[in-house]
């Protein structure tokens, strides 16, 4: 029985895990990639769900697919803020301290904003696999965990691809490494960011739309997810991309576990405690360079 | 002008303060006095790390959560020292609490500044990015813990009820009052005193270039550590008579965001350069925030907070000191 229960836990664990990639996958470029300490990014997430909620409300369409609608909007919100970050922060190299209080005033803004529009109800969707689920033997998965993990570990390997196959996305890896031998190279640093960025926003309409799938969203819901993104950027290793899905199947897994074990409200403090961990012993993470 | 004296002009100001909401004689005052200040404390704790230092804590909720929390623990043990106490040091103890609300700053003062400390020296060697990072994860470990640990309320939360009346000062929200404008005065006082100082200089160095000045032998950890043991004990002190002001406290409403947000909004927003800057900041912005809740709402409130704090650093990146800097700057030319 303890078993059957270890068992489900783990794999509910990678199921969680593969979303904490998906919703961590944006922060990895930004933050490990282009050195954009972006911490709104979980609150830009949030966004994403109430604009699937929202859509699914009035049309009844699938908030997966609502996502994959919303990319080009994502996509041109973040060229805009980047826009705005390079223009007041980057160019004049005042970006740490005013840039990092700019997201955290985007990020504030972006969840008071939600809160005075739709109140502080939790918001959920419907869709045809929200009840069911699938078993094999005492395995179950349920799919309203399963169908978000398989879609965003697509989405992941389309990253990853689009990241070391295409001329676009090494250009990305090398703006990380040394923008100014990537200008010397007739490439412009700052539009390689700024679609590197653009990019990283366009992972939270995906996100987003898993994590109302999978829970019921509030406009707060974002802040959870804060110290668990850097967790799993972190110990998966900044820039990496392979790292960080390890690192969110270890921290998706452990959670679980500690859920099933020790009760929920304990597993906030695991995604934490394994960032300190990691910031104190390796901070260059997992498979840091 | 000299320490001493400054000294002397910030009490003889909050005197007059006191003596003029005195006259004014309604409480309302008082608990609207008691906010303001909290947050001039507040603003200038976080400016001693964020300002002079440039390092970014976004935890600020935390270390006030630490201070509010310390004084609810050592309140409880107050209340029932015979469930916590062995019989033998049950007489002493009746004898020590229940502690003096004085004494409870001062506690939360000090585990504020602890865990500074600790959390300081696991990640202040890393580059400033991760220990802001550290300072959020902080705030959600710690408020795990509080849900989680019932001799303090957990998620329940807990009572703490104040005497009705206080000998001289009369109303015990008048008593709060005062001890939240000495607090003030002093954490201006030391903001000024810092700033002026060697250790001081050795903060901005840190702040303009830490590698230049690492090389040139100042030991950046070790004033980094001062710095956050420092602004961390402010912050602590500011939270510790939080649970008589409001009498019922929660996790959520001791870890509230917007503690955190406005630690950083207040110096963004008057200026993070001198003591001046988050004085100014609090001022305004909580009284601002304080005519807009009352009048339209608290969620209102927040989002003008956010976005003024947004507007400030894009556009006045030197807040509004460096505005009147500039206005200044540019009259005396033409």
């Amino acid at each position: 029985m303890q078993f059957d229960l270890l068992i489900n836990a783990i794999i509910a664990g990678l199921m969680l895990g593969a979303f904490y990639a998906a919703v961590t996958a944006g922060i990895s470029i930004s933050f490990g990639m282009l050195d954009i300490v972006n911490i709104a990014h979980p609150g830009f997430i949030v966004l994403g769900s109430y604009i699937a909620y929202i859509v699914n409300a009035q049309f009844g369409i699938d908030p997966i697919v609502i996502a994959i609608l919303a990319l080009p909007v994502f996509y041109a919100f973040g060229a805009l803020i980047y826009g705005i970050y390079f223009q007041s922060f980057e160019k004049r190299g005042q970006d740490s301290m005013r840039g990092l209080a700019f997201f955290f005033g985007l990020l504030f803004v972006t969840e008071v904003g939600l809160i005075v529009a739709f109140g502080v109800d939790y918001r959920s969707v419907t869709t045809s696999y929200v009840g069911g689920s699938v078993n094999i033997g005492p395995m179950e998965f349920p799919l309203r965990m399963l169908v978000p993990a398989i879609v965003s570990l697509a989405m992941f390997a389309a990253l990853q691809l689009f990241m070391t196959r295409t001329f676009i996305g090494r250009a990305v890896m090398a703006v990380s490494q040394d923008p100014q031998a990537l200008e010397l190279m007739a490439v412009d640093p700052t539009r390689i960011k700024r679609i590197a960025f653009s990019l990283s926003m366009a992972t939270c309409a995906m996100a987003g739309a898993f994590l109302i799938v999978i829970q019921p969203v509030l406009p707060s819901s974002g802040r959870e997810y804060i110290g668990r993104v850097f967790a799993v950027c972190v110990l998966g290793g900044l820039g990496s991309l392979p790292g960080t899905l390890i690192a969110a199947l270890l921290i998706g897994v452990i959670e679980s576990i500690v859920t099933t074990f020790y009760g929920p409200s304990w597993a906030p403090a695991v995604s934490f405690g394994l960032l300190l961990l990691t910031l104190a012993v390796r901070p260059s993470g997992l498979l840091g360079r | 002008m000299r320490t001493p004296l400054f000294t002397l002009v910030m009490l003889a100001v909050a005197a007059a303060l006191y003596l003029s909401f005195r006259f004014v004689g309604n409480d309302y005052l008082f608990f609207l006095g008691y906010v303001v200040l909290q947050y001039v404390v507040i603003a200038t704790a976080w400016n001693i790390l964020g300002g002079y230092c440039g390092y970014v804590n976004f935890g600020s909720a935390g270390f006030f959560a630490i201070g509010v929390y310390s004084t609810i623990f050592f309140y409880n043990i107050g209340q029932a020292p015979e469930e916590v106490f062995p019989e033998f040091l049950l007489t002493p103890m009746k004898w020590i609490f229940p502690l003096p609300l004085p004494v409870l700053i001062v506690l939360g003062g000090v585990f504020a500044g602890l865990i500074g400390l600790g959390m300081g020296y696991l990640t202040l060697r890393l580059r400033g990015v991760f220990f802001a990072i550290a300072t959020l994860a902080l705030a959600v470990v710690l408020e795990t813990f509080i849900v989680n640990w019932s001799f303090v309320g957990g998620s329940r939360g807990a009572y703490v009820i104040p005497p009705e009346n206080i000998p001289v000062f009369g109303p015990f929200i008048q008593y709060l009052f005062v001890l939240m404008l000495l607090l003030a005065v002093a954490s201006v006082v030391a903001a000024r005193l810092i700033e002026r100082s060697r250790l001081g200089i050795g903060f901005a160095t840190i702040r303009d270039d830490e590698l230049a000045a690492e090389t040139s032998g100042v030991p950046t950890l070790r004033l980094k550590l001062i710095a956050t043991v420092l602004s961390g004990a402010l912050f602590g002190m500011a939270g510790a008579p939080f649970p008589f002001y409001i009498g019922y406290v929660e996790p959520n409403s001791a870890f509230n965001l917007s503690y955190a947000v406005n630690a950083i909004a207040m110096p963004m927003i008057g200026g993070t350069t001198s003591w001046v800057g988050p004085m100014i900041g609090a001022l305004i912005l909580s009284t601002l925030q304080q005519v807009v809740t009352v009048t339209i709402s608290s969620a209102v409130n927040l989002l003008i907070t956010g976005l003024l704090l947004i507007g400030f650093v894009i556009l006045a990146p030197n807040g509004l000191i460096g505005l009147w800097h500039d206005w200044t700057g540019r009259r005396s030319k033409s």
